[in-house]
């Protein structure tokens, strides 16, 4: 009888008896996230299911990451799959005016520059021992693009995708203070004071139509392994753009972007187990991710340099820093950056259609990363 | 194949490969602009 009251006794405890060390660490880290998501700010709507999915998840014994348990069902239903990313990307397909990139099309070479820090930092993941595959899930940080780093690295590299999804976000959300040094330091005071003038209204409605049409397929042929993640882009912006589906459009910017957001979030979060989390890789990781972007802005505004001696000096370097995916923080901050030296120059719908042309740039990076594993045979 | 062939190949191919893509994309942009000029009577609709 004793014996059997001491061993119910003991199911109460059984919890704290199997914490192991990383548990609580995890579970800081998890409380750490929900306060940046809400007395900071930054990117909460993803921050908070991620953080309360890293909380549930390093509660020992629950059983929610074993075989059927709830985080499980949800993580193996729509992150494996790669269902949850690609469906986001209807809605960000959805929700973007690629206007502004298309009455300058040479803008879209930013877009290009500015992921080139995913394949810089990929060759530095490699320098410091980290697989192929695992490279290539760390080098996409650079897209500063969630879903497609979460795409990537759910399949090539999922004990990372925890580590690799973190710092996608949270660098993401720190673009604005990441970003204005490296511009600052690669410009000259000449440079940063060019006035681009105003952008003029030169693009046709069917053009805007036509747009996602020529991407999918011009980009679908180029780099078939990563047709599913321009097409479902593009999908969402043609339906935008063709305008007799709107109730699909806006199903797809609201309704399922927000359920499969809070979904993907918490699948994020139970990744998080401080067993498979709290290793030197995920401090690697985290460090690659931060280089990652700051390769991005620096080659976006070398490369908008570029683009002003060819112009003859009519394109304003700083908003090549504009070419990543980080939309449309990206395109605020170098619009701020370029008032502090002239008050009179606007420069924030230029830096949009930079930065619109590095959401089509990240998403084309990612497609032309795993066609060429594809071509090499490593997937 | 070894990590250094690997991660030239990602680096040359990778970069030149989205340079070149982006740069089609825009080219495509630029004549699709040509065949459908915006009418001034767009802006008012």
């Amino acid at each position: 009888m004793i014996g059997t009251i001491g061993k119910a006794l003991y199911g109460l405890v059984d919890g704290f008896a199997n914490l192991h060390w990383s548990n609580p660490v995890m579970i800081v880290v998890g409380l750490v996230l929900l306060y940046l998501a809400i007395k900071k700010d930054i990117e909460p709507v993803l921050l908070v299911p991620i953080g309360f999915g890293c909380i549930l998840v390093n509660i020992p014994l629950a059983g929610l990451m074993e075989e059927g348990g709830f985080l499980r069902i949800i993580y193996d239903s729509g992150v494996i799959t790669e269902v949850f990313p690609l469906l986001i990307f209807v809605g960000i397909g959805a929700m973007t005016d690629f206007g502004p990139l298309m009455e300058n099309p040479k803008i879209f070479l930013l877009g290009a520059a500015g992921q080139f820090g995913i394949f810089l930092t990929l060759a530095l993941a490699l320098i410091l021992g980290f697989t192929q595959k695992e490279s290539v899930s760390i080098g996409i940080i650079g897209a500063c693009d969630g879903p497609t780093a979460i795409y990537v690295s759910s399949q090539y590299a999922p004990h990372l995708l925890g580590a690799i999804s973190v710092a996608a976000y949270s660098y993401m959300s720190l673009v604005p203070l990441i970003q204005p040094p490296i511009m600052r330091w690669l410009t000259t005071k000449e440079e940063r004071v060019i006035n681009m003038g105003v952008v003029k209204k030169s693009v046709s409605k069917t053009t805007k139509l036509l747009f996602p049409l020529v991407v999918t397929i011009v980009g679908g042929l180029i780099a078939p392994k990563g047709l599913i993640l321009l097409g479902t882009v593009m999908l969402g912006n043609f339906m935008r753009e063709c305008g007799v589906v709107s109730r699909l459009t806006r199903a797809s910017e609201n309704e399922i972007a927000n359920i499969v957001t809070l979904l993907l979030g918490i699948a994020i979060g139970a990744t998080m187990n401080g067993k498979v989390f709290i290793t030197p890789q995920t401090l690697m990781v985290l460090a690659l991710g931060f280089v990652a972007i700051c390769l991005d802005t620096a080659c976006g505004v070398i490369f908008g340099k570029i683009l002003k001696v060819v112009t003859g000096g009519k394109v304003n370097p700083l908003i090549g820093a504009a070419g990543i995916s980080a939309y449309p923080m990206s395109a605020r901050v170098v619009q701020k950056e370029g008032q502090k030296y002239n008050k009179k120059n606007y420069l924030l719908m230029h830096a949009m259609g930079a930065n619109t042309g590095g959401q089509v740039g990240s998403v084309l990076a990612a497609a032309v990363m795993l066609s060429i594993l594809r071509g090499l045979g490593i997937i | 194949m070894d990590n250094w062939t690997f991660g030239f190949t990602m680096v040359v191919v990778g970069m030149g490969g989205t340079l070149l893509t982006l740069w089609i994309l825009g080219f495509c942009m630029n004549i699709l602009k040509k065949f459908f000029p915006y009418k001034k009577e767009e802006g008012g609709k």
